[in-house]
């Protein structure tokens, strides 16, 4: 059978799932007991398995059967995640990837048999196998012998980790009391979970919570029986925390008392990052339970040739100046009685017009998450590599941004990524000598500003030294002394950008090997965006992107200033008001209106846009109320001209464009309108 | 531009005027030469920027090029031509001129090139044709002087 034909399906949807596997184990780093996903992770794992089985991959396929192994295993409660086994799951995936690479090039997935990786896989399988063995014993026992012998501190059977063993002993150093308690709820009870809910929160008004056994989560999801068991820490008293716990309602009985770890409990091995998020564990998995759950709908995404795209593009748009065209005429001549059908006509041709541009629009812009969804993993390998703790902050993902920026804008942010976490972010122990919080953050925010899309990648390290990148430009022969004195604090800072050039004192695996910044400016300046660097000595740096939204059609409203014909975008606008002239009112020199309680200032556009005066002065003054974020401002035009869709077109190289233009426009008769950025002058 | 012209090292210009002056600019930069048509003036460009103007369906800037040798503004007539240029190749930009005249082809050896203008990196010489003198723009000299406008 010819697989040829599922060849790119294949590639693609094996990306989708070693995304999917990425995140998901990254999420399992750092909850081991996520049991959402880790059976996100066994069905990813089982598909990849079956998909390269299916395309006759049997190195692909032998690899990913022994992961998918290994995650039944854990899904089936014997076998604990551990960092080590984390680690041998991320190497595995590497290895996919460079089947896929592989497969990619020459269709074919090469010879590499990875017997080291599925080595470890199978160690980890029968080490971590071994030791499951002891720890489902007392389980068992958990499950029978206590009914059997009529012994109700269950507690006494709870599996202790390392650290949990720690905050015990530490409570107790610190005079405070440690409680085991096992509560029996009424058989009778519906709402178990709501009971369960009252006294851990009762408790938690007088102690904290150590351990609870079922976890959690499955109390909150009901998945107990009809009695749990938790270990507390508190100062109170016994009797008082007992109390607490018995006055929930249809709570049969409490079992109480002074807690000491028992010799023949199994302690189990913790995960180290399980110790810091201990305390907040709760709340850690009530956020993730409801995470993956809207995870669970896969992304399906559709796939087109981008060559038919742009033609199709570029279609919509003359049909749209076309329709813009049959406007104007029937403006002309509004007499003719048969202009009925013919606004019918142009009312069917603006339906379709608009529909296609959505369609279009869709098909054509990506949520940049895609891009951005591999970093997480990159900045826990960086920081393993670097021996850094860092984190990394996302928001805006889901910001659109036009497909071809989004095939090209990956390398630069990567990039600027591992400048953050190599040069920005200083070595932990420095971090905590400077009293700075010991885990570095970097931050990577996307957010749509006006016709632009906005990337800042920020970091809280060291930030550029000037005086550093000055005397490193001086020694490089890119300036001279005399120069560098001269160059301000922001034209230092671009001296980055120039080829060849590192500040890094040491080069490393991960960057300062000349091939730098100046890449990631032409790149982005081939996208017809600018990067831009601010910094502060000691608090961090911030690379900001911006990006235009390529070919974009947008709802513009179109006004008249001395005869010049202005468009300004819909979505900025709040309202249109009459105002009086009377009514306008100084604060500090500048005209402001009261507008149903709330002062707006208000701009005068025909000065900003530096139109001729006006004769004299109307009554009435037509003000445009424009908003950015919270703020408002008034527009003052001469008239309405009226809604229309326009095409957004740039105003070519070579004339500096103030920004308050953000572009020009055609307009049905062919003349060429300014499109006013609202933003700028909010 | 046939072969034999290029082989001799001639070059041929389009000679256009402002007031008496004769301008030459190298037809190989020469995309389209265009009637004048409505302009739309663009707010807080570089003052001899005269506007844009849409060149079906896209939207090119056009230099005023009296106002860039600083002469003064005069009524557009009938003569009036916007020559568009396209310095590279991904960029146009349109040159508003009194009138275009003719073409005309330039031995090397006619060009005179050490002439220096005031305005600095605007001409790139002067040719001599027949009896009259042509100053020969220097496209990319206007072009990257922009910023500074």
């Amino acid at each position: 059978m010819d697989l040829s034909q599922y060849l790119e399906i294949f590639i693609d949807e094996t990306q989708e799932h070693l995304q999917t596997l990425n995140d998901q184990v990254l999420v399992l780093e750092a909850e081991p007991d996520n049991i959402d996903t880790i059976n996100e992770i066994f069905r990813a794992a089982h598909s990849l398995k079956g998909m390269a089985g299916t395309m006759g991959f049997k190195r692909m396929q032998r690899l990913t059967h022994d992961m998918e192994n290994v995650f039944s295993e854990i899904r089936n409660g014997k076998m604990k995640v551990t960092p080590d086994l984390v680690d041998v799951v991320f190497k595995c995936l590497d290895a996919i990837e460079e089947y896929l690479a592989c497969i990619t090039e020459t269709s074919n997935e090469g010879e590499n048999d990875n017997d080291e990786i599925i080595g470890l896989l199978n160690a980890c399988l029968e080490a971590e196998g071994g030791e499951s063995e002891k720890e489902k014993t007392p389980e068992v026992k958990q499950e029978n012998k206590p009914v059997e012998e009529g012994d109700k501190r269950k507690f006494l059977r709870i599996n202790i980790a390392d650290f949990e063993k720690n905050a015990i002993v530490e409570a107790k150093s610190d005079k405070k009391n440690v409680y085991g308690a096992t509560i029996y709820v009424d058989e009778g009870c519906i709402l178990k979970a709501a009971r369960a809910f009252l006294v851990f929160k009762g408790v938690e008004g007088i102690g904290e919570i150590i351990k609870s056994v079922p976890s959690v989560q499955d109390i909150e999801d009901e998945k107990f029986d009809f009695d749990f068991s938790i270990l507390i820490v508190s100062e109170k008293p016994l009797e008082e925390v007992k109390k607490v716990i018995a006055n929930v309602s249809e709570i049969k009985e409490v079992v109480i008392e002074e807690y000491e770890i028992p010799d023949d409990v199994v302690v189990v091995s913790s995960v180290q990052e399980e110790e810091k998020k201990a305390d907040k564990k709760e709340e850690v998995k009530k956020k993730t339970s409801s995470k993956t759950g809207g995870k669970a709908v896969a992304n399906r995404s559709v796939r087109v040739d981008i060559e038919k795209l742009d033609v199709l593009m570029n279609l919509v748009s003359e049909l749209i100046i076309a329709k813009n065209g049959l406007v104007s005429v029937s403006n002309q001549e509004d007499s003719d009685t048969s202009m009925q059908s013919f606004n019918e006509q142009i009312e069917y041709l603006e339906r379709i017009t608009t529909n296609i541009h959505e369609s279009v629009m869709k098909v054509r812009m990506v949520p940049i998450e895609s891009v951005v969804n591999r970093f997480p993993r990159m900045i826990r390998d960086l920081s393993k590599k670097l021996g850094k703790e860092m984190e990394l902050i996302m928001t805006g993902e889901d910001t659109e941004l036009d497909r071809t920026v989004i095939d090209e804008i990956g390398d630069p942010l990567m990039h600027m990524l591992r400048n953050s976490a190599d040069h920005g972010l200083e070595p932990t122990v420095e971090r905590l000598k400077l009293g700075k919080p010991q885990v570095g953050t970097i931050q990577l925010n996307a957010y749509q500003d006006g016709n632009n899309v906005t990337i800042e990648v920020e970091d809280d390290g060291a930030g550029i030294d000037v005086e550093k990148v000055k005397a490193s430009a001086i020694k490089k022969g890119h300036i001279t002394e005399e120069q560098a004195e001269m160059l301000s604090e922001k034209e230092a800072i671009d001296l980055l950008f120039r080829p060849a050039f590192s500040t890094a004192e040491k080069i490393s695996d991960v960057s300062g090997r000349g091939v730098g910044l100046d890449v990631v400016k032409n790149k982005i300046e081939g996208l017809g965006g600018d990067v831009e660097v601010s910094t502060k000595l000691g608090e961090g740096t911030k690379f900001t992107v911006r990006l235009p939204l390529t070919l974009a059609i947008i709802q513009a409203l179109m006004v008249e200033i001395r005869g010049e014909k202005y468009a300004i975008p819909l979505n900025s606008i709040v309202t249109i008001e009459d105002v009086l002239v009377d009514e306008i009112k100084y604060v500090q020199q500048k005209e402001v209106i009261n507008l149903r309680g709330s002062v707006i200032p208000i701009v005068r556009l025909d000065e900003m846009l530096d139109c001729p005066p006006s004769d004299a002065e109307p009554e009435n003054l037509v003000v445009v109320i424009v908003k950015k974020g919270d703020k408002q401002t008034g527009l003052v035009i001469d008239n309405l001209l009226g809604q229309q869709e326009i095409v957004i077109k740039p105003l070519g190289k070579y004339i500096n464009i103030h920004k308050m233009i953000s572009g020009a426009t055609i307009l049905g008769d062919g003349e060429v309108a300014l499109i006013i950025d609202s933003n700028s002058l909010v | 531009m046939d072969e034999n012209v290029v082989a001799n090292g001639l070059k041929q210009y389009i000679v256009v005027k402002l007031d008496n002056e004769q301008y030459g600019i190298d037809i190989s930069f020469v995309d389209n030469i265009v009637r004048m048509q409505q302009i739309t003036r663009v707010p807080k460009a570089q003052s001899y920027f005269a506007g844009v103007i849409n060149l079906r369906g896209e939207i090119i800037p056009v230099m005023n090029l009296r106002l860039k040798f600083g002469l003064e503004q005069r009524e557009n007539t009938n003569a009036t031509r916007i020559i568009i240029v396209k310095p590279e190749s991904n960029a146009k930009i349109g040159i508003l001129v009194d009138e275009v005249h003719e073409v005309v082809t330039l031995e090397e050896e006619n060009i005179e090139k050490t002439v220096y203008d005031e305005q600095g990196m605007n001409l790139l010489g002067v040719g001599k044709y027949k009896d009259t003198l042509i100053s020969l723009l220097n496209i990319q000299g206007i072009i990257s002087e922009l910023d500074n406008g």
